[in-house]
Formats: structure tokens, sequence, C-alpha cells
């Protein structure tokens, strides 16, 4: 291995080490999420109490508060979920899992990191130019977002400095680092994996990392091409969506679903990654089908394609058309069923073994069927008319996105920081954690579909207004969801609190593998060096070579991948 | 780098990445051209105002694309034998193609320009004829697009030049013409679709 000395700026800042780079998406993707967090608290509160003030922020006004909602969701989705599900998770665990030392391109890798850190210096940037940051929701729906209507000749440089056009700029940064780290990946896993490592015998985060980058790239497309537009809009004063001028508002939506839909999918393979390294670990049993998870993600990430306009029911769509969507996102359920009923049958029958992130991945699977179920109802237009932009499509995408973003992210966090830190998490606070976080999401989510069944809309900074929407349960259970909104936050501070002492205080781990697993990150010291591996490893199994295994006479609980047997 | 002596199975791996990177540039362009084509299906004026585009100044840029995509081949299959001086000039040749392309493609702009036809055409839409003027931005947001690619491949075959000039990284040639044919590529959709579809 080359030990070559470097300094602080080439190991730290400017480093080409693939967990370096992992690292520093990881903790701009956190920093985001505290900003987000931040947001979400504010905007919650004031709509359980709008009359009072809120501690650390004072009043809010119905603009401000558009633009807290608008920001929160572009951060969550892009600065957060993007780096730290697949920016992080992938660069961390991909070349480990492969046996090797790096990256395909290490340079890319560093420069996807920086045009993404760029990016996030935009958007932050955006809420502080003039005019304020951008409050027409993080879809960014024309007209609303080009507000430079019916004006041929707009000041360029006033248009371009101004919030919306800011966010666009710094989503096209953004998705840039993306396709960078994504065709980094791909070729990665197609070019770097050990000897003996066919495709049959990747760990199937590897598989769901990739299809993750797969299905991001063919998606952004038409996004990136939609919002070029949309910023020519703005600051040129074309007309690409403007109604009077021949443009289509309505075309920005077809573009962006076109995209959204498939981001949602983005977001969860990684974490679909997650849960299959750590389900088959603690139930010491082979992850059940393989072959038919990778088969359903490959079907789902098709069909993902063509059921984008379920978003837009309302939007005035052909109702053929949306017999047609409908039908489609109902059918995507089924491969995503088969993947999480195969986790189930994995768990089925094991010898499982309740460490911390086995507690994660249960809580996920239980939070994120919720999500999943009550998306079939949303799938279906005839409910989806009478549902749509009201609290109850809140209540389903945070029941998604959540278990997604949080739970994965924790369970892949607590299921190897051994190997990434050297060192052992606090276990009772970790578990005061999961159950904090488990239990406060529930109550702050499920109070929103009630409301939202009862038509309560979203998007909106102040019910009072309505009497129907003012009678006391409504009121009690918006209080409900915003308390244990609060309460989920301050928990994450139990974790933040766990992390940084077992950064550095935490028990050193004894062994390198200290969830007798079989994959090869594991094969590695803890915390493995820059170049990962002091010996290469070489691969002759599948990776869930779990169960009592007869081995030349004495049993065996588990065989690691690069681990060669007598024949 | 030490990266190259763990694994098995090779494929070159900037080739393979350059292939991704393609078929990621080809889905932009693609959606583009997709909405492009189904507002042209809804305004059938638009004939009308392709018509105005200076049919053969395009078609003679599609010539010189094509033959630009030629020396490229020449200058990849040069590198193949490392011949640096036939590898500079197949490539000196490509860089002057593309800047007739540019140039021709400005003089294009500047007399759209000059007759009122601009990126938001204020003068079509005063008139009543929105549609009209949103073919124009179809038309220089396509091309501006386009051209935009093929100032970033003539910056790209710079940096190659340096380095085959060096002796060094003669199979990045390979590379840079794989993009060089995927401008042109765009560009044999973008003419018919913008010039002769009147």
């Amino acid at each position: 291995m080359a030990t070559h000395t470097q300094s602080f700026w080439t190991k730290y800042i400017f480093s080409q080490d693939h967990k370096v780079i992992g690292a520093q998406y990881l903790i701009v993707g956190l920093i985001m999420a505290a900003v987000a967090g931040f947001f979400a608290y504010v905007f919650r509160y004031h709509l359980a109490y709008p009359d009072a003030e809120i501690p650390l922020w004072g009043t809010l006004d119905p603009r401000t508060y558009n633009m807290l909602v608008t920001t929160h969701g572009a951060l969550m989705i892009f600065w957060v979920a993007m780096p730290i599900l697949v920016a992080a998770i992938g660069n961390f665990l991909i070349p480990t899992m492969l046996g090797t030392d790096d990256m395909a391109f290490p340079f890319l890798n560093m420069l996807s990191f920086w045009v993404f850190f760029l990016s996030a210096v935009v958007v932050v940037t955006s809420l502080f130019v003039p005019g304020g940051g951008f409050d027409g929701g993080w879809t960014l729906y024309p007209p609303l977002s080009a507000d430079a209507y019916l004006n041929t000749n707009p000041d360029f440089w006033k248009a371009l400095f101004s919030g919306g056009s800011l966010v666009i700029l710094a989503l096209a940064l953004e998705f840039a680092s993306m396709l960078m780290g994504g065709i980094n990946f791909m070729v990665t896993t197609i070019n770097k994996r050990a000897r003996g490592m066919s495709f049959s015998r990747m760990p199937i985060l590897v598989w769901f990392m990739n299809f993750s980058v797969v299905t991001f790239m063919f998606s952004v497309g038409p996004v990136i091409a939609g919002a070029l537009m949309l910023l020519l809009d703005r600051v040129a004063g074309t007309g690409f969506y403007d109604a009077y001028r021949g443009g289509d508002p309505i075309l920005f939506q077809h573009l962006f679903w076109f995209f959204g839909h498939p981001e949602v999918y983005v977001l969860l393979f990684p974490t679909l990654g997650v849960m299959g390294e750590i389900i088959p670990t603690f139930a010491r049993k082979p992850l059940f089908g393989y072959k038919f998870i990778i088969g359903a993600s490959i079907v789902a990430i098709i069909l993902s394609m063509v059921v984008w306009a379920h978003h837009q029911f309302v939007a005035g769509i052909n109702p053929y058309m949306a017999v047609f969507f409908s039908v489609g996102t109902i059918l995507i359920s089924i491969p995503f069923a088969g993947i999480i009923l195969s986790y189930v049958a994995t768990i089925f029958g094991g010898n499982i073994r309740l460490e911390l992130p086995m507690w994660w991945a249960v809580g996920f699977l239980a939070t994120f069927l919720i999500g999943g179920l009550t998306g079939l109802y949303l799938g279906s237009n005839t409910f989806d008319i009478y549902a749509h932009d009201t609290s109850f499509v809140v209540a389903h995408f945070h029941y998604t996105l959540f278990p997604i973003t949080f739970f994965g992210f924790f369970a892949a966090f607590y299921y190897w920081f051994p190997k990434y830190a050297g060192r052992m998490y606090n276990d009772f606070l970790g578990k005061l954690h999961f159950w904090g976080t488990f239990i406060f999401f529930q109550l702050f989510a499920l109070p929103i579909f009630f409301l939202g069944l009862n038509g309560q809309p979203r998007r909106m900074a102040d019910y009072t207004a309505f009497e129907t929407l003012m009678q006391d349960w409504h009121i009690q259970f918006r209080e409900i969801a915003t308390i244990s909104a609060i309460l989920l936050i301050l928990t994450q501070f139990i974790w933040l609190y766990n992390f940084i002492v077992s950064l550095w205080k935490g028990k050193r781990v004894s062994s390198d593998n200290p969830w007798q697993a079989n994959t090869l990150e594991w094969q590695a010291p803890s915390p493995p060096p820059h170049g990962n591996f002091e010996v290469y490893p070489e691969v002759y199994r599948d990776p869930y070579t779990f169960g009592v295994v007869q081995v030349n006479g004495t049993k065996r609980d588990f065989i690691p991948q690069n681990e060669k047997l007598p024949s | 780098m030490q990266s190259t002596t763990v694994s098995l199975r090779r494929v070159p791996q900037g080739r393979l990445a350059l292939w991704l990177l393609i078929a990621g540039e080809l889905i932009i362009f693609g959606s583009a051209i997709v909405v492009y084509l189904l507002l042209r299906l809804r305004y059938p004026e638009w004939g009308a105002e392709a018509a105005k585009t200076h049919l053969s100044l395009g078609a003679f840029n599609t010539l010189v694309l094509l033959v630009s995509s030629y020396f490229a081949a020449k200058a990849h299959e040069a590198s193949l034998k490392k011949l640096k001086g036939k590898v500079l000039r197949y490539l000196s040749l490509t860089v002057l193609c593309g800047l007739i392309f540019l140039g021709v493609k400005s003089y294009e702009y500047t007399e759209k320009i000059s007759h009122g036809y601009t990126f938001t055409s204020p003068k079509l839409v005063e008139a009543g004829q929105g549609a009209a003027a949103l073919f124009w931005s179809f038309y220089y947001f396509l091309t501006g697009l386009h051209a935009l690619h093929v100032l970033v491949g003539l910056i790209a075959i710079g940096f190659i030049m340096y380095y085959v000039k060096n002796n060094k990284h003669f199979h990045r040639v390979e590379l840079v013409a794989l993009y060089w044919h995927m401008v042109d590529l765009i560009w044999i959709f973008l003419f018919p679709l913008l010039y002769i579809m009147q």
C-alpha cells in the first residue's frame, strides 16, 4: 500500500479518499438537516400556536412561512437525503464492500463533493438575497416560480440574484454533482470488484446503490432541461411556461415529476440496501430472494418512469390518462411489497440478535409500511382528487421520506460506526435515541393524516379564519403534532452527543468484525486506512452465508466472503 | 494512482465513464427535443417560422460537423498508433471545423436578431403572435445549448492536444472523439427539427 505523507489540506479538505469524501458529504448533509429541522420547528410552532411568539425566532408572517416550508422541503430532499443516503453511504461502502482501495476516479469524486458544497452555499445564499428566499413551494411550479411573467425584458442580474433563480442554479449544481458521483459509482462497480466477486456475489447494498444512481441518471434529464427553461423565463424573459405566449405551465409539472417520482426511489434504494445488509446479519439467515429483489427493483425502476402524472390528477388531466397513471402507480407497489416481504421472510425463523441496528431496521419496516400503504390510496385518482393538497399528502410523504432518510441513515450509522470509527457507540443512549425517534415520529405524523382527511389544506400559514378547521380536536391534533415534532428534534441531540463522545472516547472495538458479518468491509482494519486493505481480498462465495454450516466437522455460524475453505 | 492493481475485470475506465456521460447528456437533450416536438404538434404555425431559418447555412454547418467528426475519428485512429504529429494535425482540423461551425452560427444569430427574431421576440409578442415567439425561444434554447457543448468540446480538445504534445494520455483522444461524435449526433437531430421541418 502506498503510504505517502499527506498534509492537513490534502488529507481532510481536498481529500481524494472515498471515506473522507463520504464524511464530508455527511457533515454538510447533517448541517443542512439542522437548518431544515429548525425551519420545521418554526412553522410547526406557528401552526399549533398561530398568535404566539416563537421562541428563538419571533413572529412569523405568511410570506416567511411559505419561504420556510419551501426551503424545508427543498433542503430535506436535495441537500439532506441525497448527500447522506446516496453520496455518503455510497462513498463509505461501495469501495470497501467491493474489496478495493478507492473509487474508480478519486479526483472526480473530490470534484463532485466540491460542486455539491458550492450548491449548498448557493442555496443558503438564496435565503438572504434582496426580496427574500424563494417561497413558491419546493416543486418550483410556474407561474409562481416564473415571476418575470409578461416581461420580455427583465433586469438580468437582478433576476439572477433572486431567491428563485438561485435555488434553480443550486439545484443544477447539485444534479451535476450527483451525476458525476453516479458515474463514479457505476464505473467503480463494473471495474473495481475484488477478484472472484461476480455480479451475483455483490452485496445487495452495492446493487441498490447502482439502481439508485441509474434511476437518477435516467430521470434527471427532463428536469434539467425544464429547470434551464424556467431559469430563462426568469432571467431572459422567454415564455416557455407562459400560457399567453403559447407556453405551458403544466409542462413544467410534467418535466418535474418525470424526475420527481423516480427521485423517491433514488432515495429509497440506498435505504433498502442498508436494510438488506443489516437484516440477514442480525437474523443470522441468508437474505431471502436475492435475485428476486434485484429483478423486482429493475421492474420498479422501469415502472417508476411512467407514473409521474399521479402528482397531477387535479391539474386538468385527461381522465383516461389518469386511469393509466393510477394503474401504473398501484402496480409499482407489487415489486416493493415483494422486496419488503423478502426482508420479513429473512427475519422469519431466524436466530435474531436484537442489536441496535436491527431495532432501526425493524422500525423502518414498520414505519415505511404506513407510508407505502397510504401511497396506494393517493395513487388512485378517485381518492386523490379528494385528498390532493391536503395534509393527508403531507403525512403520507413524511411517512415515506422520514423512515427512508433518517431510519435508513441511523440504521447504517449504528451498523457501520464500529467499522469506520474503530470505536463502539453507547448502546443505552442509542436505544433511547431509537425509541424517542420512533415514538415521537408516529405521534408527529399520524395526527396529520386525520387533519388532512378532514379537509385541512397544506401550505397554509394560518387556519384561524376557517371555522370548520378550528374545532377543538383540530387544535389539539395540531398541538400534538407540533409538540412531538419538537421532541423528535430534541431526541436527535442524544444521537449527536453519543456520536461525538463515542468518536473520541468510545470503547475501542476488540474485533474488526463485531457483528460477525460476511461482507468485505468487515475484513478491513477498523477504521480502514487510506487504501482500505492490507491484503486485497479474494472472494469465494456470496455474502449471506449465515446459519449453522458444517466446516470440517466444526459448526460455523457465518463464513466471510473472502475465507477460503479447504475443499 | 495505485488504483488499477486490484481488480480482475477491466473495461477501460475512461471509456466506460464517457459512455455513461453521453447517456446522461442524450437524456437531457432528448427531453428538450420531446418538449419541442409536443409543442410543434400543437402549433402548426411554427412551420412558417422554421421557414425563416437559413436552410443553406444550416446545411453547410451540418456538413462541417460531419467532416469534423471524420477528423476526430482519424485522430483516434492515429492515437492508437501513437502518431503524435498525425493526432495533432487531425485534432487541429477538428478544432478548425468547430470554430467554423460556431462562426457560421454566430452569423446566423446576428442576422436573426437584426430581423427582430430574438430569444424573446418582443415584436412578435406585441403583434399577438406569442406562439411564433415561442418557436424562436426554442430555436435559441436548443441551438444555444448545443453550441455550448461545441465550445466545451473545443476546450477539451485543446487540453488533449496539450497532453499529446507532451506525449501523455494518448488514450484520451478516444474519449474526446466520443464526446465530439455525440455533439455531432445531437446536431443531426436539431437540424431537421429546426430548419427543415417547415
